[in-house]
This record gives structure tokens, sequence and C-alpha cells, in this order.
């Protein structure tokens, strides 16, 4: 009996410190976005280097063992971003894989994450399903979703008084669910939608669509669609007049970045909503001035979201004390984010990060005073209202 | 097709046939890089390779052998991505009956866009082509069962015929393998049967062909279905490798892919697209991790291969003096 207490107790001796440590000798981070197409202005590289900064703030290692930052290019496609994911965690040691632009390439590493028994943490993709019916007990969701687009840009304008839309919605799912989203938001603010017209993907001419907003009377014409969609509507807007005549502008999925790529001149007025503004306080403009050294811009929601997910994901191992999956993933949803991009929020079962989220107006060429200096903040909403409910977001490990 | 098949021309069979002996060495030397690439490279990757490989294979029995360039393959091959992947998640089919109904949807759609696009020839084909598989594209886009750009995710391998638990990395493998070969071997037979023969005699001289009795509708109809239900079967089977569907398959820029991978490999050689393909997948994925901008890196290789190579890596080889000793043929 004591020989078996004794070989008992001398296989815990040996197994505890095991458990303590960190796997490979290094934590890797993997950051898998597009490079090189149409999302590159949107994460890119620039959320490389937000991954690498948030490194370096943490003191480049964690539990004393050094922490390296690996990224690839993705190209929209998700076989290849499935590809590297699986050499990454299978060959490479990468124990956790962030950004992942784009909703395909979101829920395939995200299912692959979980059969493999890793963290994966979403800032580049919107669909509401990675925190829905997609959910992972090791998966995480920061910076936005089409949910919290929906209710900051349609719910916080109603209160404004703006409170009959117009839709041009993109012709596919992501187009009817954002539209979807933020008319149900609207109705029940109180407010009413006159109509909608869909446009194609890629649509280059978008007078007419823009001709029956305009005369529709509707104080606010919703663009639920995405990238260059998006820009080719608001330049065709800025010169049909459409926000000089009275009516609101509202992009529902539109970032710093892109704003800068478009100028003021056609992009003033334009309400929108993101869940960071480099200018809003005196810590998000010194972390601002951080990035716009290191990359030459000013970061967007999906930057400093990299930032803060990367830095809590570091904090969580380092509490943990090792970097086995099951227990970091417990600290993540057990602790608050507190950093330069959320303020305390709360991770929900479901991985949601529930973070603030800002209703911006872009300002007119004559009100700004700084470079980069692009963003009224008109509201504030709440991470718990901005996001969906947990409990209703269809998510199995929401109990 | 009637009793008296006339015996193809000699231009047909441009240069001497090869030595049986060093065809077959190399069909050794290709079936035992294929059982060790496993374990010397990642089998998913290698997977996928095969996948794309056998997709350019196909393609190229359409332009490499009957002389049709055709812009529109990705709808067969992301087209029976989504038939099979949505077989073996939402039906819960087994892997094979779900790669069936793949190659059955693509040749079904093969059977469609060819009845239209075979009526023109040259540049209006290809055009015909493109804008029917756009048509499918935009179809996929908005059909609710695609999941538009989330894509079908999540499908499982499952278990083949009931036996084989396809989750296994090696068991999957050998089972890609397998269909690649059987997908090879059937073009393989397709192009050296009569059948064959007449193809390329279409490719040479459609003129000549029609003179000699041929129907040479049904011939190109016939070559166009094989072609597309064979991207097909590489379509379906991807699905099953990566476990999910999504529209990057069915994009335009797919078809243009599988055309480049064609071309670099060698236009009208049985090995050329598969070294194609494995050129500009290894390129893709490589190139993703390194600070390159991969697209532009693909199209310097494109270039280079245009200039410098016309008939591609594999038919400049064959070729090419050490070609001529090997007593390699052009189109095997």
């Amino acid at each position: 009996m004591t020989r078996l207490l004794l070989s008992a107790a001398a296989a815990a001796l040996l197994t505890t410190p095991a458990m303590a440590e960190i796997s490979d000798g290094k934590v890797k981070i993997g950051i898998l976005n597009d490079q090189s197409g149409v999302y590159a202005d949107f994460g890119g590289k620039f959320s490389v280097e937000a991954a690498k900064m948030a490194v370096e703030d943490f003191g480049g290692k964690v539990l004393d063992m050094p922490i390296e930052v690996v990224s690839a290019d993705h190209q929209n496609k998700a076989d290849i971003a499935s590809n590297i994911a699986r050499q990454w965690y299978d060959t490479e040691q990468v124990d956790s894989i962030m950004e992942l632009t784009t909703s395909s390439v979101a829920l395939a590493v995200q299912a692959l994450s979980q059969e493999k028994k890793k963290i994966n943490l979403v800032t580049g993709a919107a669909t509401t399903d990675l925190t829905g019916k997609a959910c992972s007990p090791y998966g995480f969701h920061w910076a936005y979703d089409t949910h919290a687009l929906a209710v900051g840009t349609g719910g916080a304008l109603v209160e404004q008084g703006g409170d009959s839309w117009f839709f041009l919605t993109a012709d596919y799912a992501f187009g009817y669910s954002l539209e979807d989203n933020t008319a149900g938001i609207v109705k029940e603010k109180g407010g009413t939608v006159t109509g909608s017209v869909k446009h194609p993907l890629a649509t280059t001419d978008f007078s007419s669509f823009l001709l029956q907003g305009q005369s529709s009377g509707a104080k606010v014409i919703g663009l639920a669609n995405a990238g260059m969609d998006t820009q080719n509507a608001i330049k065709q807007a800025a010169e049909f007049g459409i926000t000089q005549g009275g009516q609101k502008l509202a992009a529902l999925l539109f970032t710093l970045a892109e704003v800068h790529g478009l100028g003021l001149e056609a992009a003033q007025g334009l309400t929108l909503t993101e869940s960071f503004y480099w200018n809003r306080t005196p810590q998000t403009a010194e972390f601002g001035k951080r990035m716009l050294d290191r990359t030459g811009a000013m970061p967007n929601m999906i930057h400093a979201a990299t930032y803060s997910g990367v830095l809590h994901y570091l904090r969580a191992i380092e509490a943990a004390g090792t970097d086995e999956t099951e227990a970091v993933a417990a600290k993540m949803h057990e602790m608050p984010v507190d950093d330069v991009f959320a303020n305390g929020a709360k991770v929900a079962q479901n991985g949601r990060l529930l973070s603030d989220v800002y209703l911006m107006q872009v300002k007119k060429p004559e009100e700004v005073t700084t470079d980069w200096d692009y963003y009224n903040v008109l509201a504030t909403i709440p991470g718990d209202q901005a996001y969906m409910d947990p409990a209703k977001s269809g998510c199995p490990l929401v109990k | 097709m009637s009793g008296s098949t006339p015996t193809p021309s000699a231009a047909a069979v441009p240069q001497a046939p090869s030595r049986p002996g060093v065809t077959a060495a190399l069909v050794v030397a290709g079936l035992a890089a294929l059982i060790a690439a496993p374990f010397l490279f990642y089998p998913v990757f290698v997977m996928t390779l095969l996948c794309f490989a056998l997709f350019a294979a196909a393609f190229n029995l359409l332009l490499g052998y009957t002389g049709l360039l055709s812009f529109g393959h990705a709808a067969f091959f992301g087209g029976a991505a989504y038939f099979t992947a949505h077989a073996a998640k939402v039906w819960g089919w087994s892997p094979e009956l779900a790669l069936l109904l793949g190659v059955a949807g693509a040749a079904g759609l093969g059977l469609v866009m060819g009845a239209v696009a075979i009526r023109r020839q040259g540049i209006y084909f290809a055009m015909v082509t493109l804008a029917l598989s756009q048509m499918f594209f935009f179809a996929c886009l908005q059909m609710p069962f695609t999941h538009g750009e989330d894509g079908i995710q999540s499908v499982p391998r499952g278990m083949l015929l009931g036996l084989i638990d396809l989750n296994r990395p090696l068991a999957m493998y050998f089972f890609v393998a397998a269909v690649f070969v059987l997908g090879l071997a059937i073009i393989w037979r397709i192009v050296n049967s009569p059948f064959g023969m007449i193809l390329k005699a279409i490719r040479e001289n459609e003129q000549r062909a029609i003179s000699l009795g041929y129907s040479v509708a049904r011939y190109k109809l016939s070559a166009f279905v094989m072609s597309a239900a064979l991207a097909g079967l590489a379509g379906g089977l991807k699905a099953l490798v990566l476990q999910f569907a999504t529209l990057t398959d069915v994009a335009w820029q797919m078809s243009g892919e599988v055309i480049l991978m064609t071309l670099l490999g060698g236009i009208g050689t049985m090995v050329g697209p598969v070294f194609g393909a494995g050129l500009v997948i290894a390129l893709q994925n490589r190139l993703a991790t390194s600070d390159f901008p991969v697209t532009i890196i693909t199209g310097l290789v494109f270039m280079v291969c245009v200039l410098l190579f016309r008939r591609g890596l594999i038919g400049e080889l064959a070729a090419s003096r050490i070609g001529k000793t090997l007593g390699m043929r052009a189109d095997t």
C-alpha cells in the first residue's frame, strides 16, 4: 500500500512540473490573414506588426520562455489557410492562430483548431456563427461582428433622429444578414424601413441605386455591403451630393484604413461603427502614434484588436503557469480584458469579447486638425448591448 | 463510331512510339514516389496537391488532346466540391457515394455547358464557358445550401465503404492517391484509345475530321463531359480532404489557375499538368509564409515559362535531347 502511494506520489512529482511548463520551450503565435489581396489594408501586414508590438510590450518572454510571432498570407483561399494552419499545428509547434480575415477562413481554422485542441482568436472576420453554432471552447472572437455593426450603426443612429432607412444591399448572404440585422434593430428602436435595393457583388455603377435611395425620402441610406462596393457607393454618393442634401450615409462595415484610402472629400459625413478609434483617449492616441511610427498608418479596430488578443493570450499563459490549451482557454474566459483596446471587458462563454463599440462620423476636411484625425465619436455602445446575448447566440457551450 | 473505324492519320502520332521499358520504369517510379510522399512531406499538403494535379490533368484532356480551351472549369471543380460536401455533411452519405454524386453533378453541368459551348469555336468557346461558369458562381453565392461566403464547413470524412476510417491521415492519403491514380489511368486510357485518336484528329484538323465522316460535335461534347466529370472527381475529393467547400473553388480565378498549371507543365503531355499543379500549389503555400507577394511571383514564373519554355516544363523536356534519348513521347 505504501509502495503504491509512494509510486503515485513519484508519478505526481514527475507529471506536475511538465504541466507547468511551456511546450517546446517557446510560445509561438501565428498571424494568418490576407496580405496581398482585397483585405490587405483592412488587416494585412499591419496586424502582424500589432502582434509583434504586443509581444514586445509584454516583455518578449512569458514564464521565462521566448515568444515568437510567425505570419502567412492566405490569399483569401480557405484551402491555403487550412493547409498552413495544419502544418503550423502539426509540424511547427504553433500554439495559437489569430487574425483570420474573411469568414470562410475563420470558420475553417476554428473547426481545425477545435479538432487539434489549439487556441484561435479571430479579429478579421464578421460572421456571428463563430460564437454561435460554430463556437469552440478554444475559439475567441475579438473586434466586431455583424450584430455589433448593426446595433452600432442602426440602433445608435435611430436614437439620434435617423429614424427612416433605405438600404443598398450587396446581393449575397453577407449583405442580407447585415441588412436583416440592421433593419431589425431600426424597427425595434421605433424607426421605419422605407425600402431597399439589391445590387450585384462587385458593382461599379451605383447611380440608379443611389437615386432610388435619394428619392425614397429616407433620412438614412444604409450601405449593407463591403470592400470596393462600399467605396464605390460612397464615392458616387458624394458626386450626387447625398450627404449635402441632408440625408445621412451609413456604411455598415468600413474602417479607418478605408476612409484614409478614399479621402475625406468623398467620405465626409459618413457614419460608421468601429470598436476602436486612435484619437479617443490619450492612451489610444499614444498607441496609435506608436503603430504609425512602425507601419506608416494609424491602426483600425482589426489592428488594435489583434494587439489586444495577443496580449490577453500571453497574460492568460502567465496566469495559468502553462501554455496548455485547456488551462489557457479557461484563464482567457475568466480574466477581464484590460488594455488599450478594451476597458475591462468580459469574455463571454461563447468566446465573444464584449468590448464597447463606437458610432463615428467622418469629419469634414476643414474640421481636421492633425493627420489621420478623421472621426467624431457620436456615441458609445456598451459591449453587453452591442453583441448578441450569449444565451441566444445558439452556441451549445452556453448553459 | 461505325464498324470500320479508319486508322488515325499519321499526323495524330507525331513521334516514334516510346520504348515500353522506359514508360514502365517511369510509371513504377511515379507510384513509388506516391507511396513515399506522405512520409517525406506533410500528408495534407500532398493530398491537396494530388487533387489539383487531377484537376489539371482533367482540364488537359480537353485543352491538350481535343484543342478546346475552356475558361469555366472552376464550375465543375467547385460545383462537385459543393455537391460532395453537402451530401456528406447534411445527408450523411458515405464518402464514396458523396464523391460519386459530385462526379455525376459535374458531368451533368458539363453536359449542359458543353452542349451550349461547342457550338462556337476559339475565343467564343472560351467566353461562353466563362459566362456559364460565372452564372454558376452567382448561383452558388446565392443558394442557401452553399452558405454563401462562409462555405460548407466541417465536412465529415466518414468511413470508406463502411470499413476504413478516413479520419486516419494515412488511410485518407492512400484513398486520395488511389483515386488520383485511377483518374490518371482513365485519362491515359481515353487518350490512347481510338476515341482519343479521333479527338487528336479533331484538334489537328477539324475540317478533315468532318470530311472523314466523324460527328465532330458529339466527340467534342463527350470529351467535354468526361473532362468535367474528372474535374468533378478532383473537386469532390478536395472537399473531403480539406473538409470544406468554399466559393474560391467556383470563382473564375480558379479557371485561370488551372490553365496556368497546364501551361506551366506542358499542354498535351500526360504528366505535365501534374507537375504544373505541383509547382503552382507549392509556390502558393511556400510563398504564403515568406515576405514575397505571392501573386507577383506566380506571374513572373508564368512569364518566364511562356517566354522560355513554350511547351511547358515537361513538354520542353520531352522535346529535348534527354527526352529523345529516353524515347519520351510528347503526348505521353
